[in-house]
């Protein structure tokens, strides 16, 4: 144990050094590298940003742990995390890329109005706070179980390292920072999938030996009472798995810390390809997550299921202090005779509760890999949890130090008092943002799914409609937003707090396809009904298309 | 941009341009939403009768084989975009002289660091 805290302590230290000392290298002093960090950064590095800053608390610590409890509809997650990023490489990222200025409202501002960039920099704000908390929250998590501190204290300290790398270095720092924080998280998570695969497989690849595995699981799973792993639409209904995706993909496309990140490559080209290097990253975590849920699921059934509980191994005592293990001894026979994932074991009853949350924090110890592979595990989870809340917390300290501030207080504003209010607005939303991360909201992952619910929903119709429809207009925009992250927002407030039924099987999780839906209704409805936008607003629209356009340019075909 | 002479014989260049991107946009998302969608929800139970390696096929779709081609789809596109760019003359200045080009503009109508890109 103490093996494992001193390991913990070196990797911690270690990495959370290499973030400061690169902030304090790629600090800045302009506007522009502190929002977009001097459209500097080349395609395959802005693609590792991309990865680290997208890969958040949940994907790394609950996202394996969720598929295991839930088996084919895990593809909820898979695929909607990573579905999004076609998306945005076709539809948004090099159109975001062209137009060049600093934030998502800034857009929205430029080619609707000054009203629809007041709204949408609520939207920004508010999606953003919603992802953040989880995040926050993480960081608190792995500390309090690697070293032993309360979640409170570990989640000042991240906060601490965030505030100096995002303040000191800005987007440029944070993009660095993230360069590195995808490095070491990608390892941390690559290792212990690789060496588990190899004891339980003959090949160590996971992706290749999980499916031989599955077919145990499967078998397992049906002796002890539940339904194949690979059987589809067992913890949702199909209606609800396409929906959810949809949502998840769609909100991906519409998350204000990610369309940013494609402000900052050097060129619309290196736009477009760093879409694809960010996704080619998360597809290495992506498709080893799912070999890990199926690992981690069998060596659970294998251990733990049906035994008697005083026999169980020693890890699973370890989580029990801190809580995210239980055991309530419903039938006092002393055995483990059912398992779930649902704390209040409400929704799934079960004697064992396990958190989805310690699959992959545990995974090490389940396998009794040494103690530097837990510690560097512990390191890749809080990269996550912090490359993630960088880049969350740029988004809501330039939508209030840029949109708010700037655009609208004071647009006499020096660049010298832009940049001090910048780094003001990022600092304060580090504070509240740890104040969530002590008094959570909600689960990790479960919180994290209602921000893409509510992104999807508002800033995906309004940017799409802004490059693909010249037609769309102020009026429209605003009302499609309000409508649709109004709509997603009652339905999940309904559900969830007052108990409604679900329409149609529909969880609030996939509402923010309806929502979406709904935004582009009212918005084409409203557009077509209004007038149409000012020409300058067309040239506008023109300039983003193309990547350059001048006259007199020629051209290496003949058109026609 | 100015709008006189040279900019109507553009205009047709630039809808060409449009029209070219939308249509391959088109065909990637369709095999987007074939493989996202009808594979690996839609036609989930059925798939999953055919065992490839131990894995249900639509169970592999679901969990390995879409995000693949996720990925795939994205370079394809930056790729044949690459082509189109330069095919219709929009395409980006090589970056050594790009970058030129933007600090002798800044340099001129802004004064050193600092403002607004425009």
């Amino acid at each position: 144990m103490t093996d494992i805290k001193l390991w913990t302590l070196i990797f911690v230290i270690a990495s959370f050094g290499l973030y400061v000392t690169i902030a304090i290298r790629a600090r800045v002093s302009t506007t522009s590298g502190l929002y977009v960090a001097d459209q500097g950064i080349p395609a395959i590095a802005n693609g590792a940003a991309i990865a680290a800053d997208w890969m958040s608390a949940a994907s790394f610590i609950s996202m394996a742990g969720l598929i295991s409890f839930i088996g084919f509809d895990g593809t909820i997650y898979l695929m909607g995390w990573t579905g999004g990023y076609v998306l945005l490489a076709l539809l948004i990222a090099p159109y975001l890329r062209k137009f060049g200025k600093y934030t998502v409202p800034d857009f929205v501002g430029d080619r609707y109005s000054e009203t629809a960039r007041a709204v949408a920099v609520v939207a920004a704000i508010f999606v953003s706070f919603t992802y953040v908390a989880g995040q926050m929250r993480g960081v608190g998590i792995v500390f309090s179980r690697y070293i032993g501190v309360s979640i409170t204290v570990g989640v000042m300290i991240g906060m601490a390292v965030v505030l100096f790398y995002a303040v000191v270095g800005g987007m440029k720092g944070i993009t660095w920072t993230q360069v590195a924080q995808y490095s070491v998280l990608i390892v941390a998570y690559l290792i212990p999938a690789w060496a588990i695969a190899g004891t339980v497989a003959d090949i160590p690849i996971p992706q290749v030996s999980f499916g031989q595995i599955a077919q145990d699981l499967n078998a397992l799973q049906q002796d002890f009472g539940l339904a194949a792993y690979t059987e589809p639409f067992q913890a949702r209904p199909m209606q609800d798995v396409f929906l959810v995706t949809l949502a998840l993909m769609v909100g991906t496309a519409g998350l204000p810390h990610i369309i940013v990140r494609f402000y900052t490559t050097k060129s619309v080209k290196a736009a477009r390809y760093s879409a694809g290097w960010a996704l080619l990253f998360i597809a290495l975590l992506y498709t080893t997550a799912p070999a890990i849920a199926v690992f981690a699921k069998t060596n659970l059934l294998q251990d733990v299921a049906g035994k008697t509980y005083s026999s169980v191994p020693e890890w699973v005592h370890n989580w029990e202090a801190t809580g995210l293990i239980t055991f309530q001894d419903d039938n006092d026979n002393g055995v483990v005779d059912s398992l779930t994932s649902d704390e209040t074991r409400a929704a799934r009853p079960g004697e064992l509760f396990v958190s989805p949350d310690i699959m992959v924090l545990a995974n090490p110890e389940i396998a009794g890999l040494p103690a530097p592979v837990i510690g560097l595990v512990a390191a890749g989870g809080l990269a996550a949890a912090l490359s993630t809340a960088s880049g969350l917390l740029l988004v809501i300290g330039s939508a209030i130090g840029h949109d708010f501030y700037y655009k609208r207080l004071r647009p006499n504003a020096t660049e010298k008092q832009r940049v001090a209010a910048g780094r003001w607005a990022i600092a304060g939303a580090v504070v509240v943002a740890g104040y969530f991360g002590v008094h959570p909201p909600g689960f990790v992952a479960q919180v994290v799914a209602f921000a893409f619910g509510l992104a999807a929903s508002s800033f995906f119709p309004a940017v799409t409609l802004g490059i693909f429809w010249k037609r769309a207009n102020s009026a429209g925009i605003i009302s499609g937003m309000i409508a649709g992250m109004g709509f997603s927002a009652g339905y999940m407030y309904m559900t969830i707090y007052q108990g409604m039924e679900f329409w149609w099987g529909i969880s609030p999780e996939g509402i923010g396809a309806i929502g979406a839906v709904i935004n582009f209704i009212v918005a084409i409805a409203v557009s077509l009904r209004t007038a149409e936008p000012p020409p300058e607003v067309q040239l506008l629209i023109e300039e983003v298309r193309h990547p350059r356009l001048d006259e007199g340019a020629e051209a290496k075909v003949p058109i026609g | 941009m100015s709008q006189s002479g040279a900019w109507r014989g553009d205009s047709e260049r630039s809808e060409h341009y449009w029209r070219v991107n939308l249509r391959l946009k088109v065909k990637l998302l369709a095999v987007w939403a074939i493989v996202g969608y009808l594979l690996a929800i839609l036609l989930a139970e059925p798939l999953n009768e055919i065992v490839i390696g131990g894995f249900p096929l639509g169970f592999w779709i679901a969990q390995q084989g879409s995000i693949m081609v996720f990925v795939a789809l994205i370079f394809i596109y930056a790729k044949r975009m690459d082509k189109i760019d330069s095919d219709h003359g929009v395409h980006e200045e090589e970056l050594g002289e790009a970058r030129k080009v933007v600090a002798r503009e800044i340099q001129e109508e802004i004064g050193p660091k600092g403002g607004e890109r425009p």
